[in-house]
């Protein structure tokens, strides 16, 4: 009897071909790394809402500025190009990472990862020394309602480069020493893709921020 | 030859080596396309190749190319069946992001206009 329903099952599944039915609820369970990948969209929309609620304020506050300085007397858009082209290339570099990774090649996995790392630190040092000049020029959060809003937007945005950076170190130290298996894979995976959200948040940092502010 | 059958049968969903399309390739078409978007921004920004009132729409149009040409590139997203559930999610997510950023500056614009005080104008005119 058991054997028989046992049977029926496994024809029953045979009969949905699995690559087809995934994600329409047929052919069974889709595989860890699908699942993985799509809890940690949903997170990274959720981060994306959070940004949206951010980019709205500084939206809103970004005409009060108090008789303080505006945009276009702060940003200085040639440091803002490099900072961009290096956040855009450290994308690059951490797929690139991603894919020799999914290749079980750990030592080009490394040598990407160090690229990836060295240029969101480049990223991070010309925005610190950027808001430090700011700061100095006495042009910090406090001075006016824009200012509170452009700190808070970018600085988030850094925020969240910073943590990407320190989350970089750890997988790559696991990576080391538990070697590229599945679950240090799907932890891998996952930071990809925080990087590259990272990355589509600064798009939008750049035209609303940057480019419209300072024209 | 049994025990390989049973190792298919039982085989746990996500051990199998299901590897994305991505290639090098790829990532490389996506950084040259995602560098032009860019390139074009600053250049749209700075100067006036565009309709100086057209700039901003300019510039947003130029910004959605590029997070599309991520979203295609970098974070695959596709519309195989894998990724079905993705799109879904993206957008709501999109939906959400529209309606409080729209909503924001829909809200704070008509406030401004009705608040006569804090317009910029009418400060210029006392």
């Amino acid at each position: 009897m058991t054997v028989l329903a046992n049977e029926s099952i496994a024809a029953r599944r045979a009969a949905v071909p699995i690559e087809l039915a995934r994600g329409r609820g047929g052919g069974g369970p889709a595989p860890i790394r699908v699942v993985v990948a799509y809890g940690f969209w949903i997170f990274l929309l959720s981060d994306i809402v959070m940004f949206a609620a951010l980019f709205a304020t500084y939206a809103v506050l970004s005409g009060n500025t108090a008789g303080g300085p505006s945009g276009l007397e702060l940003f200085n858009l040639r440091s803002v190009f490099i900072e961009t082209t290096c956040l855009l290339v450290s994308s690059y570099t951490c797929g690139l990472g991603a894919l020799s990774a999914e290749r079980r090649r750990p030592t080009t996995f490394l040598i990407f990862a160090a690229l990836t790392f060295v240029l969101g630190a480049a990223f991070l040092f010309i925005e610190v020394s950027e808001f430090a000049g700011m700061v100095r020029a006495g042009a910090g959060p406090w001075r006016s309602g824009f200012l509170s809003a452009f700190f808070t937007l970018v600085g988030t945005h850094g925020a969240h480069v910073t943590a990407g950076l320190i989350w970089l170190v750890y997988l790559a130290a696991q990576v080391v020493v538990k070697g590229l298996r599945p679950a240090v894979l799907r932890r891998l995976l996952c930071w990809s893709l925080f990087w590259h959200a990272l990355d589509i948040v600064w798009v939008s940092v750049l035209t609303l921020v940057y480019l419209m502010g300072a024209r | 030859m049994e025990g390989q059958d049973r190792f298919i049968e039982d085989r746990t969903p996500g051990v199998e080596n299901n590897e994305s399309s991505a290639t090098y390739l790829s990532y490389t078409v996506g950084l040259a396309l995602a560098m032009i978007a860019t390139i074009a921004s600053f250049a749209v920004s700075q100067t006036n190749l565009l309709w100086p009132p057209g700039i901003p729409v300019g510039l947003v149009v130029l910004a959605f190319a590029q997070i599309g040409v991520h979203l295609v590139f970098f974070l695959h997203l596709g519309s195989g069946p894998d990724h079905t559930n993705n799109i879904l999610a993206l957008a709501f997510g999109v939906l959400v992001v529209f309606l409080v950023i729209g909503g924001s500056i829909w809200i704070i614009a008509n406030l401004n206009a009705n608040t006569m005080s804090m317009h910029p104008l009418m400060q210029m005119r006392q």
